[in-house]
């Protein structure tokens, strides 16, 4: 960096406050004017439990319009503050999860006015972990891979091929868990791929990405035209895994339906959170693997294989996000259709990137992801006036504000896609 | 930010002639290669060899041809070895080999055979004009025509791929991966549908004015990714991958509301646009081929002109090179950004503009089909050079127009192409695979340091 350089910075840091403050302000206006304004009389009613509970808790109500104008002066305040006041890393998340709660909730209440059943919020929240379980994964995926310094755009790819193969191993071997294994292998095999194009023939890795992905859709949708659709009872008709309720855990009110009530890739999805968050900042094998990613020269002086390292962790990320293929067909959708992963591969190297190369960013971007589509098909069900399409927009939109003002500049392991060459 | 110019540019765009080759030469191939025949293993290399020693040794050039012929071989062994006849018939292959082997060769041939037949040439349709009464009917019925008809349809194929494809090579050179050819593509075909019914205007005028309107329609979009990359660092992989899904759901919504749906229907279609505003045919009324694929070529020209010949396509080079570097020098990259940005969503709208006036006449919730992903394709395969890509551009046209043939007269699956193209691509992108499969001794520092795409910090 050489001092030409800083008016561009220094100007870039401005422009993103203003986008941010400015962002703040326009959802503020939005739950004033928008929600306020237009909102029905009456009190929008939420329900926590579900039927047939052993504890029930009270529905809340809420005032629509009173609750919007709230909503909207934080909006708003948190905007002005933005602009004025000079405010830590801290504060400035916070602030961004207040107004995205602030909104959401101005919208609920807007849309949820004079509806003849409460809205459910665990069935909202349920639907959030559903669909954010291949989001988590893909990211997992994406963070082991990048972490060690290899570029992974192919999550999408892996997402697919994965689900593909378990689909057709479970449906086959008539063995849901089976499905799992094979799914995952499927996942490892892209990335095996993957390690191999980039760390053996250095192959530039962001174009690597994007023609494996390619290579997956072109591969699954040959071969489902070929034999899922003549074979279509044998091959691709799995049963799907159902939902497991922990003992004790589960009866716990809100929290236990959402969090303990659920398919095996929910608990997996637990459990892979955690090793990779353990596993990449606490243990020998993490610091290795960050190390190898951050300057792979200084690792291999002290004996690291970098090469090596580059592709255990490729490898473990597709096992990873084969799970998450896996849980599209055998552990939601039933069976496998072309494209079934229709972009959440993307989605999910987004919420890596917005999550900062870190597991628990990713999984706060990925449940982020998750909410906006789970709230576009419940709102789509109560007849909101805005149109659904309009709504599938939110995520991708939110992502580009995200990316472009409120994260602020993201910094990626310093040596990511760069490969490794001993000269 | 290792290559510079002058690294980058003694690379001789490829040269994928052998397009038609795709039914002729290569299934030998993938039948040998089958486990049958263990001994074809040693046979290569020395090939491989004499290839080298008459040619220069394993230039771009021959990488590219081998990782083509390799890439169909793939796709010919994919073909036969999902076929249930030849799986059947391989059940017992130690009962007749012979049988065997000739099944699986005669599946993927015929594949091969039908898509050539689709996209090149097809012999019936010459023995159709000898059965016509004189030459004067065959001429006007159309018979005639049909003898050219797989090549026109190649050409249709190829004309949005070049375009689109332009647009993915041209911020490659600037150093960007637009990834959002499709939301570009989506951008022009608003704006060129819209005007293109909702306004009537003199024949030619008209004509012209949709594709202006295409080129702002598909620039607006590039632009506001080139925009937030230079005002607040926002990657652009991330912005054109969200721009692709805001603009596809856009287009779903807008398209069943009264602004843009074809009055009396309930799908997700536009009114047909004004046949003021169609792109004139080339070649008589029975041929799809239209001006478009001369608007593409030009294109591909102006592109070639603006970066070799032009203080900006200097600065475009540059910039791609090295950013810090430009900057030093003077350079503003930022504007430089945002003005690639601009030309290149432009193009991606043409390209738009051909499928609506040449071929479509009318916008549809899908009709971006895989354009976006496609034109990274070519753009790969064509090495971001305008020659390059519009070679590239012919031979996946061909592959797609040969796809539908084939689909239609063998129980081949149209989306065998998809496979062939990434592979191709995959393999071009590896020289060192190619050039070890083939066991050709050439290693050069430029293979590694071929990088299109900058890296997340890059």
């Amino acid at each position: 960096m050489t001092a030409l350089v800083v008016p561009t910075g220094l100007r870039t840091r401005i422009d993103r406050q203003l986008v941010a403050a400015s962002a703040f302000v326009l959802f503020g206006l939005i739950d004033i004017v928008g929600f306020g304004l237009y909102a029905k009389h009456g009190d929008a009613q939420f329900a926590f439990s579900q039927e047939f509970a052993k504890v029930t808790v009270p529905n809340l109500g809420l005032p629509a319009a009173a609750t919007a104008y709230v909503c909207g002066a934080i909006s708003i305040a948190a905007g002005l503050l933005r602009v004025f006041v000079p405010v830590g890393a801290v504060v400035r998340r916070v602030s961004i999860g207040v107004v995205l709660f602030a909104f959401v909730l101005a919208l609920l209440c807007w849309a949820d006015v004079g509806q003849s059943s409460p809205l459910s919020v665990i069935n909202l929240l349920q639907g959030t972990l559903e669909a954010s379980i291949p989001l988590i994964l893909g990211a997992l995926a994406g963070c082991l891979c990048e972490r060690s310094g290899v570029i992974n755009i192919a999550i999408e790819g892996q997402l697919l091929l994965g689900a593909f193969a378990a689909a057709i191993a479970a449906s086959f071997f008539g063995a849901l868990w089976l499905g799992l294994v094979v799914g995952s292998l499927a996942g490892a095999l892209l990335a095996a791929l993957l390690a191999v194009f980039a760390i053996r023939y250095l192959v530039d890795q962001v174009v690597l990405g994007v023609v494996l992905n390619v290579f997956a859709a072109g591969l699954t949708g040959f071969l489902y035209d070929r034999a899922l659709v003549p074979y279509q009872n044998t091959l691709n008709s799995p049963s799907t895994y159902l939902p497991v309720k922990i003992p004790l855990l589960g009866d716990i009110p809100i929290i236990g339906p959402v969090l303990f009530d659920s398919t095996v890739f929910l608990y997996i999805t637990y459990v892979l959170l955690i090793l990779v968050q353990v596993g990449l900042f606490s243990t020998r094998w993490g610091l290795r693997v960050r190390a190898v990613g951050e300057h792979p020269m200084a690792a291999d002086t002290v004996g690291i294989r970098v090469l090596g390292t580059r592709y255990g962790s490729v490898l473990l990320g597709g096992l990873v996000a084969g799970i998450g293929g896996a849980y599209l067909t055998i552990g939601s959708a039933g069976n496998f259709s072309p494209n079934i992963s229709s972009g959440m591969g993307y989605i999910a190297l987004a919420a890596l990137i917005f999550g900062r190369w870190t597991p628990l960013g990713a999984l706060a971007a990925a449940l982020l992801f998750g909410f906006t589509t789970e709230l576009q098909s419940v709102l789509s069900t109560i007849n909101v006036p805005i149109p659904s399409d309009i709504l599938l927009m939110a995520p991708y939109v939110a992502t580009i504000i995200a990316v472009a003002g409120l994260v602020g500049r993201v910094r990626a392991p310093a040596a990511d896609g760069k490969p490794y060459i001993v000269s | 930010m290792s290559e510079t110019p002058e690294a980058a540019g003694p690379l001789v765009p490829a040269v994928p002639t052998s397009s038609p080759a795709a039914g002729r030469v290569l299934p030998p191939d993938a039948a040998e290669a089958s486990p049958a025949g263990p001994g074809d293993g040693r046979e290569r290399p020395r090939l491989g060899r004499l290839l080298i020693e008459s040619i220069v040794e394993g230039n771009s050039i021959v990488v590219t041809i081998l990782a083509i012929v390799v890439a169909i071989v793939v796709g010919g062994l994919l073909i036969a070895f999902t076929d249930p006849v030849v799986l059947h018939v391989w059940g017992s292959f130690f009962a007749e080999p012979g049988t065997a082997i000739a099944t699986a060769w005669d599946s993927a041939f015929g594949a091969y055979n039908a898509m050539f037949q689709g996209s090149i040439f097809n012999p019936h349709t010459v023995a159709a004009i000898f059965q016509q009464k004189s030459l004067g009917v065959a001429f006007s019925d159309g018979t005639v025509s049909q003898v050219f008809n797989p090549i026109s349809e190649t050409a249709v194929n190829a004309t949005p791929l070049i375009l689109a494809g332009l647009a993915v090579a041209l911020a490659f050179r600037a150093g960007l991966f637009n990834i959002g050819a499709q939301s570009q593509f989506i951008g022009g075909a608003l704006v060129c549908t819209y005007l293109g019914f909702g306004v009537s205007l003199p024949p030619v005028i008209h004509t012209v004015v949709c594709v202006l309107g295409a080129f702002v329609g598909g620039a607006v979009i590039g632009w506001l990714t080139g925009l937030l990359k230079a005002t607040t660092g926002a990657h652009e992989v991330i912005v054109t991958i969200m721009l692709n899904y805001v603009l596809a759901d856009f287009l779903s919504w807008i398209l069943g509301t009264s602004a843009m749906q074809r009055p009396g229907r309930s799908d997700l279609i536009s009114p047909l646009i004004a046949s003021d505003a169609h792109l004139p045919l080339l070649l008589g009324s029975h041929l799809r081929v239209n001006a478009g694929f001369l608007l593409a070529l030009a294109c591909a020209v102006g592109v070639w002109w603006l970066l070799t010949r032009s203080t900006v396509g200097f600065e475009f080079r540059s910039v791609g090179a090295n950013a810090s570097a430009s900057r030093s020098a003077g350079m503003s990259v930022s504007r430089t950004w945002i003005l690639v940005m601009l030309i290149s969503g432009g193009l991606a709208g043409l390209a738009a503009s051909t499928v609506i006036q040449g071929t479509d006449f009318t916008l549809t919730f899908q009709s971006y089909g895989t354009y976006g992903i496609d034109a990274i394709t070519v753009a790969l395969l064509g090495r971001a050079r305008p020659l390059g890509v519009v070679l590239a551009a012919l031979l996946f046209g061909a592959l797609h127009a040969g796809g539908i043939a084939m689909q239609a007269s063998t129980s081949t699956p149209e989306t065998i192409t998809t496979v062939i193209q990434s592979l191709v691509v995959l393999f071009v992108a590896a020289p060192p695979l190619i050039r070890g499969l083939f066991r050709m001794h050439k290693a050069t520092g430029r293979d590694a340091g071929q990088s299109l795409a900058k890296g997340w910090n890059g």
